[in-house]
């Protein structure tokens, strides 16, 4: 069997105007050339401090954005080709989990709606078992019966969090993506969060995307991770390999600084980096060559790092 | 010997930039009147930072706003002391106030994009603050702007002094609200989440900057954040906030090798728990409750796995444990 997911050479491209007034435009690579498997059943951590591309790619990899060039693969279908219609049936398949469940949950709508619908418009229980089903996925998401009647606003971060993972679950999706999830929660819930898409994750086997730019959550829930810089991925492997190994400059800057180093270089944000390493103007082990070629990443299917230092 | 011991005690004592007691904050509300900040104490010594940490709506903010006088109506303030260089901050008048804002005591807020002007030139929003608060001719605050400009990082300030904010990143933004807190030399200074909007490696360059200017000008700190990670690093004093009322103090050391109150151990877990072999994250049970429905007794006890009868009845008085240590929880009363 293939991988679940399968993205290559994803590209995904804005143009923005340099200034309000300005005629010139600009173009910001938000996912550069991006691949990447997803075996069945296991996570992958997308890391990358923000306007790193990560949110862009999850938002590609469902098409909700549609992305300028490369080819995504979902349970060996090419999504490029898939026609509208079709797409939706897929969607079912597939879910999406943003940071904020203020706004992606509708205010007017009680918990049973906002539950029940997506179980009637894919007609994946009849009119008259809708309601045990609701009650069985509030029960998988740690809440109750007593919360079908309650609006968002009558509820904690924490809850309405759990109410949109339970919305994603009304499919039974084989992947579920998850943007930043736990951002917005305080921090004695995120832990609650984590667990539960452990709990789901054990549970029901599904596959995750899990975007986050918190190292140190995205440690403990994915079983890969790939890092993300200026819209290209600069590392990627196992857990174990990128945490305890990492080869990327920023890798081991990002893992230092929840360590507790300080960094007293100066970001140079102003450094011209239309050719190069994007990590060139923030690297330490910089050479000239990195300012004239652009690296390509190499390594095996456990540990891949985008570095002219490891090439030979 | 009784004159060394006398020396050495004399040595021991501190200077206390600012020292809070029993304060309270209340805003009246439709519902009722939530009481924001609850008794709340602590004290900063010079050269020290202390980190305010808490959840949402757990007073952080408001005890900041306190200290300032800058609680927005309907809140008020209606008890307690603020003693700073001597002077009960409660008692002054409005132009009293006025002087000791922006001048003795500095403030840096979390969003760097919309505490600045953005159709004023940095370095005239930076001068501003300065000829406020002294008599100085426009090219000595010029100079002073230049040399404050260099003070946060920056190399070329003569093209930084007329630059706009938006030409500024984010860091660079907090650079130069840093550089109007410092800009009179202020004893204390109010952080709050100054590095939340940042990403991990500019915040570690802020962060670097702040205790430089610290250290360097014997400045005392009020760091507000809901981050432990940051205060581990960063900090000299821990206090815990929850509900509107103070949890735990100690230093930094004592706090991160022992956590004493359940609700701060809770904390420390759900975040540091991991070594590579649990499965799930220690979490704490049930969520924030909110200021206008605080449950009775100790506040944190319908989450507290040590809960015993006497949490739901009455709530617990803050108790010194040792040197600048204190919890407020029935576990360690006597």
């Amino acid at each position: 069997m293939g991988p679940l997911l399968s993205v290559s050479e994803l590209k995904k491209r804005y143009e923005v105007k340099k200034s309000l007034f300005s005629r010139d435009r600009e173009i910001i690579r938000a996912v550069d050339s991006v691949s990447f498997d997803l075996k069945y059943g296991s996570t992958m951590g997308i890391v990358g401090e923000s306007g790193s591309g990560k949110s862009t790619l999850a938002r590609c990899i469902l098409f909700l954005e549609k992305p300028d060039s490369g080819r995504v693969f979902f349970k060996d279908e090419d999504l490029m080709d898939v026609k509208k219609n079709e797409l939706r049936s897929l969607r079912r398949d597939m879910q999406i989990i943003f940071q904020d469940p203020y706004s992606s949950l509708n205010p007017r709508k009680k918990v049973y709606e906002t539950l029940s619908e997506p179980l009637l418009f894919h007609r994946i229980v009849g009119r008259d078992s809708v309601r045990e089903r609701v009650i069985e996925i509030l029960m998988d998401v740690g809440l109750n019966e007593d919360f079908i009647e309650k609006y968002p606003h009558e509820m904690s971060g924490g809850q309405r969090q759990r109410v949109a993972i339970g919305r994603a679950l009304t499919t039974n999706p084989s992947l579920i993506v998850a943007d930043e999830p736990v951002s917005s929660l305080d921090v004695s819930i995120q832990a609650q969060i984590v667990n539960l898409f452990l709990d789901i994750k054990e549970k029901t086997g599904i596959s995750m995307l899990f975007v986050s730019h918190d190292l140190n959550i995205v440690r403990f829930i994915s079983d890969d991770i790939m890092v993300m810089y200026k819209g290209m991925v600069v590392e990627t492997g196992s857990k174990q390999e990128v945490f305890y190994n990492p080869l990327h400059p920023y890798t081991q800057m990002l893992i230092d600084s929840i360590k507790g180093d300080f960094f007293k270089k100066e970001v140079d944000y102003n450094t011209d980096i239309s050719q190069g390493c994007p990590y060139f103007p923030r690297c330490s082990i910089r050479n000239d060559r990195c300012k004239k070629d652009t690296p390509v990443l190499i390594g095996d299917k456990d540990h891949k790092v985008l570095c002219f230092r490891y090439a030979n | 010997m009784h004159r060394v011991k006398i020396i050495k005690e004399f040595l021991k004592v501190k200077e206390i930039t600012i020292k809070i007691s029993g304060l309270h904050t209340e805003i009246s509300t439709d519902s009722g009147t939530i009481k924001a900040v609850d008794d709340v104490g602590f004290h900063i010594e010079k050269g020290k930072v202390l980190g305010l940490i808490g959840e949402s709506g757990s007073g952080k903010t408001m005890t900041a706003m306190s200290i300032l006088r800058l609680v927005p109506p309907p809140g008020r303030i209606t008890r307690g002391n603020i003693i700073f260089e001597g002077r009960d901050l409660l008692n002054l008048t409005k132009k009293e106030m006025e002087s000791i804002r922006g001048n003795r005591i500095g403030m840096i807020f979390q969003e760097p994009m919309t505490a600045l002007n953005p159709v004023i030139r940095i370095g005239e929003q930076i001068g501003e603050t300065i000829a406020f608060h002294n008599n100085l001719s426009r090219s000595d605050i010029k100079q002073r702007v230049f040399e404050l400009l260099r003070q946060v990082g920056f190399e070329d300030p003569e093209k930084r002094y007329i630059q706009y904010p938006h030409q500024l990143s984010g860091g660079q933004r907090q650079r130069v609200l840093i550089a109007i807190a410092i800009s009179c030399n202020p004893s204390l200074l109010i952080a709050d989440e100054p590095t939340t909007a940042l990403d991990v490696a500019t915040e570690s360059q802020i962060l670097y900057l702040l205790r430089q200017l610290i250290s360097g000008q014997g400045m005392s700190m009020l760091f507000i954040t809901h981050n432990l990670n940051i205060m581990r690093r960063f900090g000299d004093y821990v206090c815990i906030m929850y509900a509107g009322r103070i949890l735990e103090v100690g230093s930094v050391e004592d706090f991160f090798s022992e956590p004493l109150h359940p609700y701060s151990r809770g904390l420390l877990d759900s975040i540091f728990a991991f070594k590579g072999d649990e499965t799930r994250l220690k979490a704490i049970p049930g969520f924030v409750p909110k200021l206008s429905d605080l449950p009775e007794g100790c506040k944190f006890h319908p989450r507290c796995m040590y809960v015993m009868p006497i949490c739901k009845k009455n709530e617990p008085e803050a108790k010194k444990i040792g040197e600048d240590r204190w919890v407020r929880c029935y576990l360690y009363q006597n």
